[in-house]
C-alpha cells in the first residue's frame, strides 16, 4: 500500500534521510523507533507528500485522499465547533463527516461546542475524528502517545488495531520503543537517517525490543 | 578558488577602465551646452541605471529557472546580482542628486525615474531582507525565487509608469527608436563606459557568487 | 474539468477564513477601529484653508486603506500558524491554488468590508463626493492588485521572526504602482472629471491585476511546497 525508494534528503549540511528504501502491505502496522533527529519524521513527511525528497520516491496507493495523519498538532481551529471542524476537513476530502466515527470517539454531546472550550482529552478525540473523517487507507502516526490521555490513548489504539484488522497499513513513528512495539507487525530502527534493522515483530515482546533497540542505536 | 580570483581580476581591469571613463569624460568629451558640466554625470548615471534593472531581470529570470531546477548554483548566482543590483542602484540614486542639484536647484524630486530606482532598491532591499529573515536554505532559495519573479514582472510596469508621466527628467535621448541623438565624442565614452559597467557587474557577481559558495563549503565542513 | 473543485475548495477554505475571524473578531474591531482613528487624525492635523479636501481625500482614502489592508494580510496565514493547521490543508487533496484563492477571496471580503466602512466616512468627515461607480471600480481594482500580492507575500513571511514588520516591507514596492495609479484617478474623479480621463489608469490597473493573481497562483505553491 505504501512504498519508498532510495530516498535521500538533506536539510543544509545535515542528511535527514540516507537511501532509505521500504515498502508496508495492507494489514501491516510498522513501528519506527529512532533518537530525536533521526529523521523519523522527515520519513513520514516525505511518505504523506509534504517534502518532496531530493532523491528517490515515495508512493502510497490512493495518494492523498487515502492518507490519514495523527500528529502531536490537532489541526483544529480553536474558535469553531466540533461540528464546523470536522465539516469543513471532511469538505476537503468531499466526504460528509461520518456519524458513527463521532459516536465511537463518545463525541456527540461535545459536538456544537467550540473547540476552545473543550478539556484536553476531549480536543486530543477530536484530532483523532479529524484524521479518519474521510477513511483513510493509510495512516501515518507521528509521535501520536504524546501528551495523551488514558482514555485516548486507548481510544486510538483500540482505531488502530481495527484499521489493522480492516487490511489496512500504518506506519508509527515514536522514540518511546515500550508503547509502540504493542501496536506493531513490524519493527525498523533508525539512526541518522538510516533503517539500522527492519524486521517483522515476530512475537518479540516490548522489552525485548528495546533492548535490541538500546544494543542498536548506542 | 579560481571563481575568486577571475572575479577579482575582472573587477580591477573593470576598476581600472573606470578611472579610464573619468579621464575621458571629464577631459576629452566636450561640455554639453544647456546642462553644463554637471552634465557629466551622465556618463555613470545611466549606464549604473541600466545595470540596476537589468540585474533584477537577471534575479528573475535565474529564480524561474531555479524554481524548476532546484539547482542551487542559480539562487547563488540570483543572491550575487541582487546584491550588485543594489550596489548600482545605490549609485544612480547618490549620482542623480549630484547631477540634479546644479541643473534642477534641488537636491532631490520626485521625478519619475529616480522615484522608481527608489523603487527598484527597495525591491531589491526587501529581497536581501527576506533571506536574511529564513534560516533554512531550503525555504530561503524558494522564498527568495518567488519574491525575485515577482520583482522582475514589476520592472516593465516601473518602466511604463516612467513614460507616463511628466516630469522633470531629461527624456531618453540613448535608449529611444530610432539612432540616439548623441553626438559622436559623448557617444563613445557613453558606450565605453556601459561597456564598463557591464564588466563591473560581471566582476561583482562572480567574486560575490565565489564568497556565497565558499562560505556555504565551510557552514558543510563544520557541521 | 479542475475549476469546480478549485472553486469549491477555494470558497470552503475562505468560508472557514471568515467563519474564525468573525467568532473571534480580533483583526475586524482593530482594523475598523484603526480607521476611524486615522481619519479623525488627517481632519484635526490639517489646514483647512491651505489645502482643499478634494486634493487631500485621495491620498488620505488610500493611506487609511493600505495600512488596514496590511493588518489584514497578516491574519490569513496567522490563523494557520496559531492552529497548526497548515500541514492539514497541505495534506488535503486539494489544489494548492485553492489554498490561495482561498485566502485571497477571504482578504479581498475582509478588506472590502473595512472600504465599506471607510468610504461614508471619509465622505462624511471631508464632504466630498465618493460613492460614484467608477470611483468604486477604481478602489475595487486597487485593492485586488495589492491583496493579491499581499496573500502571496503573507505566506511567506508568516513563518519569519518580524513577520509584522517584514510584510509591509516586501510589499510597499508591489503597492505603489497601483496605489499611484489609483490616487491619480481618484483624484480626477473627486474633481468630477469624465470618466474617459480615467480610462488609461483603469485599463493598467486591470492589466496589473491580471498579472500579478495570475503570477501569484502559479508563484503559491513554492512558498507551501518544501
Amino acid at each position: 500500500m505504501l512504498r519508498a525508494e532510495g530516498l535521500n534528503h538533506r536539510f543544509g549540511a545535515i542528511r535527514a534521510l540516507d537511501d532509505v528504501s521500504f515498502s508496508v502491505q495492507p494489514g501491516q502496522t510498522l513501528a519506527v523507533f529512532g533518537p530525536n533527529g533521526a529523521g523519523k519524521t522527515t520519513l513520514l513527511r516525505v511518505l504523506a507528500g509534504l517534502i518532496q525528497p531530493q532523491r528517490g520516491r515515495a508512493d502510497v496507493v490512493g495518494g492523498r485522499r487515502a492518507i490519514g495523519w495523527i500528529g502531536h498538532q490537532p489541526q483544529l481551529y480553536a474558535q469553531l465547533t466540533v461540528r464546523e471542524n470536522l465539516g469543513f476537513w471532511a469538505s476537503l476530502y468531499d466526504v460528509a463527516p461520518p456519524a458513527e466515527l463521532i459516536a465511537r470517539l463518545g463525541l456527540e454531546a461535545h459536538v456544537d461546542r467550540p473547540v476552545r472550550a473543550l478539556s484536553r482529552g476531549l480536543v486530543q478525540r477530536v484530532a483523532i475524528a479529524r484524521a479518519l473523517v474521510h477513511d483513510p487507507t493509510v495512516l501515518l502516526l507521528d509521535e501520536p502517545f504524546t501528551g495523551l490521555d488514558r482514555v485516548a490513548a486507548e481510544a486510538l489504539s483500540r482505531l488502530l488495531g481495527r484499521h489493522a484488522a480492516a487490511g489496512r497499513a500504518s506506519v508509527l513513528v515514536t522514540h518511546n520503543v515500550e508503547e509502540g512495539t504493542g501496536l506493531a507487525t513490524d519493527v525498523a530502527f533508525m539512526r541518522a537517517g538510516r533503517f539500522v534493522h527492519f524486521a517483522p515483530r515476530a512475537g518479540r515482546g516490548a522489552a525485548q525490543v528495546a533492548e535490541e533497540y538500546r544494543n542498536a542505536i548506542a | 578558488m579560481t571563481h575568486l580570483r577571475v572575479g577579482r581580476w575582472i573587477t580591477a581591469v573593470a576598476l581600472l577602465l573606470l578611472a579610464g571613463v573619468y579621464v575621458r569624460a571629464l577631459a576629452y568629451t566636450p561640455v554639453e551646452a544647456s546642462q553644463g558640466f554637471a552634465q557629466k554625470i551622465f556618463y555613470l548615471h545611466v549606464p549604473a541605471a541600466i545595470w540596476a534593472e537589468t540585474a533584477m531581470i537577471f534575479v528573475g529570470l535565474a529564480s524561474i529557472v531555479y524554481l524548476f531546477t532546484k539547482d542551487p548554483r542559480l539562487d547563488r548566482f540570483a543572491a550575487s546580482s541582487a546584491e550588485v543590483g543594489t550596489v548600482f542602484c545605490a549609485i544612480v540614486l547618490t549620482t542623480g542628486p549630484i547631477w540634479g542639484k546644479p541643473i534642477w536647484g534641488t537636491w532631490w524630486s520626485w521625478d519619475a525615474r529616480l522615484t522608481f530606482t527608489l523603487f527598484l532598491f527597495l525591491l531589491y532591499v526587501g529581497y536581501l531582507l527576506l533571506r536574511s529573515a529564513v534560516p533554512d536554505p531550503g525555504a530561503r532559495a524558494r522564498f527568495a525565487a518567488v519574491l525575485g519573479i515577482c520583482g522582475m514582472c514589476e520592472v516593465p510596469f516601473i518602466h511604463l509608469s516612467v513614460y507616463m508621466f511628466p516630469t522633470l527628467h531629461p527624456m531618453p535621448i540613448v535608449l529611444q527608436p530610432g539612432r540616439p541623438k548623441l553626438p559622436g565624442s559623448m557617444l563613445t565614452t557613453w558606450l565605453f563606459s556601459l561597456g564598463v559597467f557591464t564588466l563591473l557587474y560581471v566582476g561583482f557577481v562572480v567574486q560575490r557568487y565565489a564568497v556565497s559558495y565558499l562560505r556555504e563549503q565551510l557552514e558543510v565542513t563544520e557541521q | 474539468m479542475r475549476s469546480p473543485e478549485l472553486l469549491r475548495h477555494a470558497w470552503a477554505v475562505a468560508s472557514k477564513d471568515l467563519l474564525v475571524e468573525l467568532r473571534s473578531r480580533t483583526a475586524i474591531v482593530s482594523v475598523a477601529t484603526f480607521v476611524v482613528l486615522v481619519l479623525m487624525v488627517f481632519n484635526f492635523g490639517r489646514d483647512q484653508t491651505a489645502v482643499s479636501n478634494v486634493d487631500l481625500a485621495p491620498s488620505i482614502l488610500w493611506v487609511t486603506f493600505t495600512f488596514a489592508a496590511i493588518l489584514a494580510l497578516n491574519r490569513a496565514f496567522q490563523i494557520e500558524l496559531e492552529n497548526q493547521a497548515l500541514d492539514g490543508l497541505l495534506l488535503a487533496p486539494i489544489d494548492r491554488g485553492s489554498i490561495y484563492l482561498g485566502k485571497l477571496i477571504a482578504n479581498l471580503i475582509f478588506v472590502a468590508t473595512i472600504e465599506v466602512i471607510g468610504l461614508p466616512l471619509i465622505a462624511l468627515f471631508f464632504n466630498v463626493r465618493v460613492l460614484v461607480a467608477p470611483l468604486v471600480m477604481v478602489i475595487a481594482l486597487a485593492t485586488v492588485g495589492f491583496v493579491a500580492v499581499g496573500t502571496l507575500f503573507s505566506a511567506m513571511t508568516v513563518r519569519t521572526r518580524f513577520a509584522e514588520l517584514l510584510l509591509p516591507v516586501l510589499l510597499l514596492p508591489f503597492m505603489i504602482l497601483p496605489l499611484r495609479w489609483a490616487a491619480l484617478a481618484t483624484g480626477l474623479l473627486l474633481a468630477g472629471r469624465p470618466l474617459s480621463e480615467v480610462q488609461g489608469w483603469l485599463n493598467m490597473l486591470a492589466v496589473y491585476d491580471v498579472v500579478f493573481v495570475v503570477l501569484a497562483i502559479l508563484l503559491f505553491p513554492a512558498t507551501v511546497n518544501e
